[in-house]
């Protein structure tokens, strides 16, 4: 075909080049989209949204594995149920505690990395590479390596604690029902804070530079130029960012369940892990749906103010 | 940055001194890792809070690669996650591609529906997955934990992908196609290679959560010729009687291959949020 | 080559008509300017043409053949991007024959052709570098080559000049001028810029609200507007507007009358259009309207006064070389009636029946 149109110009006769007769360009332009999404949309609605609903539906149900013979529909006894358990009160007292503290901690140490980061200095590609490595390290493997390190048999830092006077004298503190949930809180700082330097470096990146210039000019102090230019950019991104965090966290039971199972005496006993040791201990799968479908609500809420104090607020 | 050129001595010992507390909060852990898996298991407990051995030896890890199935475990999470990685990538780039260049009917619903699936507890769905992966008769399947990483892995892989293809101007796509492409082409020859960054990053990421995922493998995997590495270092726990030095040399040799990823990949993924995730 | 036709052309975004009934027919080589305010279409028109945009209605065809539907790899169209669209992976060797690689023409071809447009365009040495590694100027060129070398039935350019300083942009203007000469190939140009419009068009659409106000030549626009709209978007400075009151015999402006034989019945007249270079200077008490001089440029070849006119207000004149003129002078006006505009109602340039024929 290629041939033919270069002759008919070669001669300039007007040999019309047949186009291929297709479907409307308009449909095509409809239609395209999806044909991109629709791995995607597939694997998300098999994989995820199928069993979110079967999930729902359960905690309707009385699903025990350990009762076979009395599962079936109970309208909203699991809620009721769910109402009346004071381990779910507890647990989700714990939620707000954990969550709030990891996400606060994280989140400023994280403010602080982005900022050094946006910095120039020496050997500062090595060190990012180096300091954000916690993220790369298997949630287990940091559970592990952090309840040895509050061991005090092979741990030095309840020593150190102790040498500092936070501690009376070096004992586990994972034992302890006061002081159990900071062992979790502290080795989920470790992995998050290279999660919110990345995400915060990346929105410092996308600050333009003659802002920065221009406040100079206008004689700004440094901290004027961080809390009149770099916060208010940064803000949007704090917003889905933290709030992303928060709901990961709420729902990361990984750590305490590695480190403490919950205990002791339910001190570290979060709704996650409530729900999976309702789930995989007890085998109680309608009420273990009950207390996801609680959580759910719950961060469900929490996500729409957030978004919501972020389109009142926030003005860029 | 001109606010670092006046800064006074004080403040640049301040600025070192901060960022070597980052470091070792970062990397003390590790090392401690490292530590216990070459320390000799006679002094394991003797010398257990020095923070320098007095001896090393590579004795755990020699046990762990030739007496264990650590090779095996660690072969399954190689297969799964290089997997997952790659067809993650895959439909996200598609995806993230549709999101980038087209505007169509449901788009807001779609992305809604993908920050859902962000939000609520993972434990809410093992069960029901569970019984349908049973019921198609893929428990113990590594290609089973594939399909769900990667529906898992999705919804974030595709912001990220659609961030990386807001970074490259539709210009030049529509060029390539005024200059004879299809769209096909188009996106093979002037697309791709523009978005490399992204597509290693993304693959870099995916790799890193599948490497480390666990839940999922516990419940979707019994037999211990299809365990995944995570699993069957818990596994070490039981059948060791908890042999600490042999465990944590093999979790020195499973971070090696995520470290190496994440190394390479984290510049990527800061460009990647830089170029379109700040608009959100 | 190519004849390109557009009938009733539209264009909408859901409910949004962005270009209503556009009917234009392009001959052969004819080099065709779109001109038009910021968010008129004028793109958007374009790039329907390009095939990159869909098109929500009526008949696009090219050489009698309807191409709605054809995708815009095999319309054989080239188009300049206003940002380039340089392949930043690629050198300017392989951007410029990145159209033949895709149709996988022989390497030994691609690099004669590539070598020979390099030639022309004056990119010889630079056929190894990244686009990155080179000038504005020097992109421009590389784009324009990448068109080139495809020898397609129709150029488009989208603004090609719009990111150039002055002078360049009068080198390119050149440029593109003489490689219409050369290729004979129909183009259509996009551009906000008059004197671009002005001396590269064979016709001018002016496009405005989604609808074609005018086609015609580059004169015929100046000489002749169709409407007031037209009248002031072409030609710089713009044309004073001004009030009148209309009559059959002729207008009324600020008290004194004027009569426009060659315009016809001018009872519909409310407004009077005269350019700034048709007002003539006078001696204060000789014209026909009294003014005064607020500010005088002094261009040398030409003398631009912003004057405060008599009961009418502001207006511009300008006289050609260089008079004597003072801020603050009184001066006194004339009309040239036969390069008056007057213009009804709802801004339609009144005319002779037997002008409009000419
Ligand atoms: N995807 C879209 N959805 C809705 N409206 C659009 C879209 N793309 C363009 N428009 C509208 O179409 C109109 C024409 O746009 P176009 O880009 O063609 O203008 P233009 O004449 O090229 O302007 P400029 O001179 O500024 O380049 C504009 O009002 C624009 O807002
Ligand atoms: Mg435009």
């Amino acid at each position: 075909m290629e041939g033919r149109a270069v002759i008919a110009r070669a001669t300039k006769t007007v040999v019309p080049r047949r186009p291929r007769a297709r479907r409307s360009l308009y449909l095509q332009y409809l239609v395209e989209p999806f044909a991109y999404l629709s791995p995607a949309i597939v694997l998300i609605g098999t994989v995820i949204l199928i069993p979110l609903i079967i999930g729902i539906s359960y905690s309707f149900q009385s699903i025990e594995l350990l009762r076979p013979f009395d599962s079936g529909w109970v309208g909203f006894e699991n809620y009721a149920a769910l109402w009346s358990d004071r381990k779910f009160w507890i647990a989700l007292e714990n939620t707000f505690f954990w969550t709030f503290w990891s996400v606060s901690l994280q989140f400023l140490l994280g403010l602080g990395l982005a900022l050094l980061l946006n910095t120039q200095f020496f050997g500062k590609r090595l060190f990012q590479a180096l300091v954000f490595l916690p993220w790369a390290v298997p949630t287990f493997l940091s559970a592990l390596t952090w309840a040895w390190l509050f061991n005090p048999v092979i741990g030095p830092l309840p020593h150190w604690l102790a040498d500092l006077g936070i501690l009376s004298e070096p004992y586990n503190i994972l034992g302890d029902p006061e002081l159990a949930i900071w062992g979790p809180i502290m080795a989920n700082i470790w992995f998050g804070v290279p999660f919110f330097a990345i995400t915060l470096l990346a929105a410092l990146q996308s600050i333009p530079g003659e802002l920065y210039e221009a406040a100079e000019i206008d004689g700004a102090s440094a901290w004027q130029t961080f809390s009149k230019i770099t916060l208010p950019f940064l803000a949007p991104m704090i917003a889905i960012t933290v709030m992303l965090r928060t709901i990961w966290i709420a729902n990361f039971a990984d750590l305490i369940f590695v480190m403490t199972g919950g205990g002791p005496a339910n001190s570290t006993q979060i709704l996650s892990t409530y729900i999976f040791t309702t789930a995989f201990r007890k085998l109680d799968f309608g009420y273990a749906s009950t207390i996801a479908v609680a959580l759910l609500l719950i961060l469900l809420i929490y996500s729409l103010i957030v978004l919501w104090l972020r389109k009142k607020l926030i003005k860029i | 940055m001109p606010a670092a050129l006046r800064r006074s001595p004080a403040a640049t010992v301040a600025k070192y001194a901060a960022l070597l507390c980052y470091l070792v909060f970062a990397l003390f852990p590790l090392y401690w890792l490292i530590k216990i898996a070459v320390t000799p298991d006679a002094l394991v407990f003797t010398e257990g809070t020095q923070v320098i051995p007095s001896a090393v030896t590579l004795d755990n890890f020699r046990t762990v690669l030739l007496q264990t199935d650590f090779l095996s475990y660690f072969g399954n999470s190689l297969y799964v996650s290089l997997g997952t990685a790659a067809v993650t990538t895959l439909v996200a780039a598609a995806a993230g591609y549709a999101f980038s260049r087209f505007d169509f009917a449901g788009k807001k619903l779609l992305i809604a529906v993908m920050l859902i699936t962000q939000m609520f507890p993972l434990l809410m769905i093992i069960a029901p997955i569970y019984k349908i992966i049973s019921q198609v008769g893929m428990l113990n399947s590594l290609t089973s934990l594939i399909v769900v990483y990667t529906a898992f892995n999705i919804p974030f892989a595709t912001f990220l992908m659609q961030s990386f293809f807001d970074g490259i101007p539709k210009d030049l796509e529509e060029a390539a196609m005024m200059d004879g492409s299809t769209r096909f082409q188009a996106l093979y020859k002037v697309v791709f290679p523009l978005t490399l960054p992204g597509l290693g990053a993304t693959l870099g990421f995916v790799f890193t959560a599948a490497w480390s995922e666990l839940l999922f493998a516990l419940m979707l995997i019994s037999k211990n010729d299809a365990m995944t590495f995570p699993v069957g270092l818990l596994t070490f726990v039981s059948k060791f009687s908890v042999d600490w030095g042999q465990m944590m040399a093999a979790g020195v040799l499973a971070l090696v291959p995520s470290c190496l990823f994440f190394i390479f990949i984290q510049r990527y993924l800061v460009q990647g949020l830089t170029s379109g995730a700040v608009k959100g | 080559m190519a004849r390109i036709q557009l009938n009733d052309v539209k264009k909408s975004y859901g409910d949004v008509n962005v270009l209503r009934d556009i009917n234009l027919d392009i001959q052969d080589g004819e080099f065709i300017v779109l001109v038009g305010p910021s968010g008129c279409g004028k793109s958007t028109l374009l790039r329907m043409i390009a095939g990159l945009e869909p098109i929500s209605g009526g008949d696009f065809m090219i050489d009698g053949e309807r191409m709605n539907d054809v995708r815009p790899r095999d319309r054989d169209i080239a188009m300049v991007f206003q940002s380039y669209a340089l392949y930043p992976h690629m050198d300017v060797a392989r951007n410029m024959g990145f159209s033949m690689e895709i149709r996988g023409d022989a390497a030994e071809e691609r690099k004669s052709k590539v070598a020979a447009a390099a030639e022309t365009l004056g990119l010889s040495k630079l056929t190894n570098r990244l686009p990155k590694a080179l000038s504005g100027g020097q992109r421009q060129r590389v784009a324009m080559g990448r068109a080139i070398i495809r020898d397609p039935r129709a150029f488009l350019f989208d603004e090609p000049l719009s990111n150039l300083d002055a002078a360049l942009r009068v080198e390119m203007r050149l440029e593109i001028a003489r490689l219409h000469q050369k290729l004979g190939a129909t183009m259509i140009y996009v551009t906000h810029d008059q004197v671009e419009a002005l001396t590269l068009a064979d016709r001018i659409v002016v496009l405005e609200g989604g609808d074609i106000q005018q086609v015609g030549s580059p004169l015929e626009l100046y000489e002749r507007p169709a409407n007031k709209f037209v009248a002031q978007f072409i030609g710089s400075p713009t044309m004073n507007v001004v009030p009148v009151e209309g009559g059959a015999g002729g207008i009324t402006l600020a008290g004194s009358k004027l009569t426009l034989p060659h315009l016809g019945d001018t009872s519909a007249a409310v407004e009077l259009g005269i350019r700034p270079e048709h007002i003539d200077v006078v001696a204060p008490d000789q014209g026909m309207l009294k003014a005064v001089a607020d500010v005088v440029e002094h261009l040398g070849s030409d003398t631009n006064i912003y004057a405060r006119v008599e009961g009418i207000g502001p207006m511009m004149v300008r006289v050609h070389g260089n008079i004597p003129a003072r801020s603050g002078d009184l001066l006194g006006l004339n009309i040239q009636p036969l390069n008056a505009h007057i213009f009804a109602a709802d801004g339609t340039a009144l005319r002779r029946a037997d002008a409009i024929a000419a």
